[in-house]
């Protein structure tokens, strides 16, 4: 077999590993194999390039791996689990960057003579997509970790402004393919590349922070299609394949962000929520609330026979979840039936609040999302809500509400509620919580970590 | 048919196949799914090869070697990351 049919034949297996390996992600028993067979495809990808291309220089290439595998091993060894919102919107960023350097490479490389072919056209389209990508990124990644403001930065006419700019990087564009003679079109190229990162920045800067899970899911699918775009540019089909898988899972995770927040792409994109909409806030945390301390909380745990628990953000913020889970396996011991409700957006990306509470050796069969448990709040005896607050207000079903429609865990209807929460304050949404107020509820006001901790105790010291 | 056309054809059955393999995957999961699928989106770094292997002037050699480390940092960290979480993930 020549070496042109074996390089091919390993681009087609690097392929079909690629899928095999998301397609072991459906169940936790296989999704750590499944990712093992996605890096290995990653590596007959790498081969199959290496073994194809003359490289003529070695040394620069390891230059580059060697300082991509540093940063790479040591941000995935050392990030906190909490932190990971902003670290993989930094890798999204890093990953369309380099689709984008691809195409730019590309074009500095032929210059003016890529025309108006299919080739031209995928690195206009790579540069302009990694480019958005890179920057919108670099912002995400900002506006998470809280390096900048997470409120919307909002300033006139600002949507005109990012049409203007997008038209203007499709003109420059077909200017940079030289279809126009008397333009430079290398200085189009550059201003076009200039463009689509300020786009990037300006598409990012109004979404507020409490949106960005929907913006990293987004992000995350157009790195996909910066990939599949330098796949065009190369033409080579597994990094078309990759690309378009990436861009798939980003899209639809971006829909299942959007449906768990009740709102549309559209409106997370350019709506700016939070601190626009006029509510009234002065009566806020005024009316009368029934408190509990550690002691009535152990009682009114430990004595039944069902508890569901609602973890929040609010938990992982207090770094919180140790405890809470030696909270669950004390009542465990006691012979009470112990499940965890997962709202879709309870942590900062999709899935957030399950690995932490993975970290924290929950085991995952005990782990139900919404669809899975709300049916069962009904016959609960107590549930136990910790850091959480949007997730669980039933003003969701006023359709007058902000948050009218959106999909929340019917907590009310179980027998007895206790909120554990710093104080009376409202969550993103910017509204009063009914469920504080109702009579089987009490307040446990206090940091979730100290509180967690002295329930621990009160609970050991039950009968 | 064209080189093109061929590229659009796998482009599009790849999209579908994503979706029908991704739509099963569990809310648990979406996590390392998403850093999982940000390992995969490094796979420009085939692109990045292709580029710094054959690169002529100083402009496109740091370009391509940019693009080498940018998606380095993306394969590594994100297949390690993944494992690390799902390393996490016990039944009783």
């Amino acid at each position: 077999m020549n070496l042109e049919i074996m390089v091919e034949l390993t681009y087609l297996l690097s392929a079909i590993l690629f899928v095999v390996g998301l397609k072991r992600l459906q169940s936790p028993a296989t999704a750590r194999r499944g990712n093992a067979i996605a890096a290995v495809a990653m590596a007959l990808a790498i081969l199959a390039t290496v073994v194809d291309n003359q490289i003529l220089s070695w040394g620069e290439i390891l230059v580059g791996v060697a300082i991509g595998s540093i940063i790479g091993g040591l941000s995935a060894r050392l990030v906190k689990m909490t932190a990971m919102p902003e670290m993989v919107g930094l890798f999204n960023g890093f990953g369309g960057g380099a689709s984008a350097l691809v195409a730019i490479a590309e074009y500095v490389g032929a210059e003016a003579e890529v025309g108006t072919s299919t080739y031209g056209v995928s690195i206009m389209l790579g540069t302009f997509i990694g480019g958005v990508t890179f920057s919108g990124s670099m912002i995400a990644f900002l506006k998470l970790r809280e390096w900048m403001t997470g409120n919307p930065i909002t300033y006139p006419a600002q949507k005109t402004l990012n049409a203007i700019m997008f038209l203007a990087v499709l003109v420059l564009g077909a200017l940079a393919l030289g279809i126009r003679a008397g333009t430079d079109p290398l200085a189009m190229f550059w201003i076009m590349l200039a463009l689509s990162l300020v786009l990037g920045i300006t598409l990012t800067i109004p979404i507020g922070g409490a949106d960005m899970p929907v913006v990293i899911s987004l992000l995350n699918s157009y790195s996909g299609l910066a990939a599949s775009a330098a796949g065009f540019v190369i033409m080579n089909m597994v990094l078309i394949i990759s690309g378009a898988l990436v861009g798939a899972s980003g899209l639809i995770l971006t829909m299942i962000m959007c449906k768990g927040m009740n709102r549309s792409l559209t409106n997370v994109m350019f709506g700016a929520f939070g601190g626009t909409a006029a509510i009234d806030k002065s009566q806020i945390g005024k009316r009368p609330v029934r408190r509990a301390d550690a002691d009535t909380v152990a009682a009114e745990l430990g004595y039944v026979n069902s508890v569901i628990i609602v973890p929040g953000y609010g938990l992982a913020v207090a770094q919180a979840q140790h405890e809470l889970r030696k909270v669950g396996d004390l009542l465990e011991q006691r012979g009470v039936d112990v499940r965890y409700a997962v709202h879709p957006v309870a942590g900062r990306m999709p899935g957030h609040m399950n690995v932490l509470l993975a970290e924290a050796d929950v085991p995952y069969d005990k782990l139900f999302d919404l669809e899975e448990i709300n049916d069962d709040f009904g016959g609960t005896d107590a549930v136990l809500i910790v850091g959480a607050n949007d997730v669980c207000n039933p003003a969701a079903r006023d359709p007058k509400s902000v948050i009218a429609g959106m999909p929340i865990l019917d907590v009310d209807k179980a027998h007895r509620t206790i909120v554990m929460k710093r104080s009376l304050s409202p969550g993103f949404a910017g509204i009063d919580n009914d469920l504080f107020y109702n009579d089987n509820n009490l307040m446990f006001f206090g940091d979730a970590k100290q509180s967690m901790a002295d329930l621990v105790k009160a609970i050991r010291e039950l009968a | 048919m064209g080189e093109l056309m061929i590229g659009l054809y796998v482009f599009v059955l790849a999209t579908l196949a994503g979706r029908e393999v991704i739509t099963k995957v569990p809310p648990t999961l979406h996590t390392p799914l998403m850093s999982g699928a940000n390992a995969i989106s490094g796979i420009s770094i085939v692109g990045a090869l292709v580029v710094a292997g054959r690169a002529e002037g100083t402009l496109q050699v740091v370009l391509g070697v940019a693009a080498i480390a940018m998606a380095t940092i993306n394969v590594v960290g994100g297949f390690m990351v993944t494992d690390r979480m799902l390393a996490m993930f016990k039944k009783r």
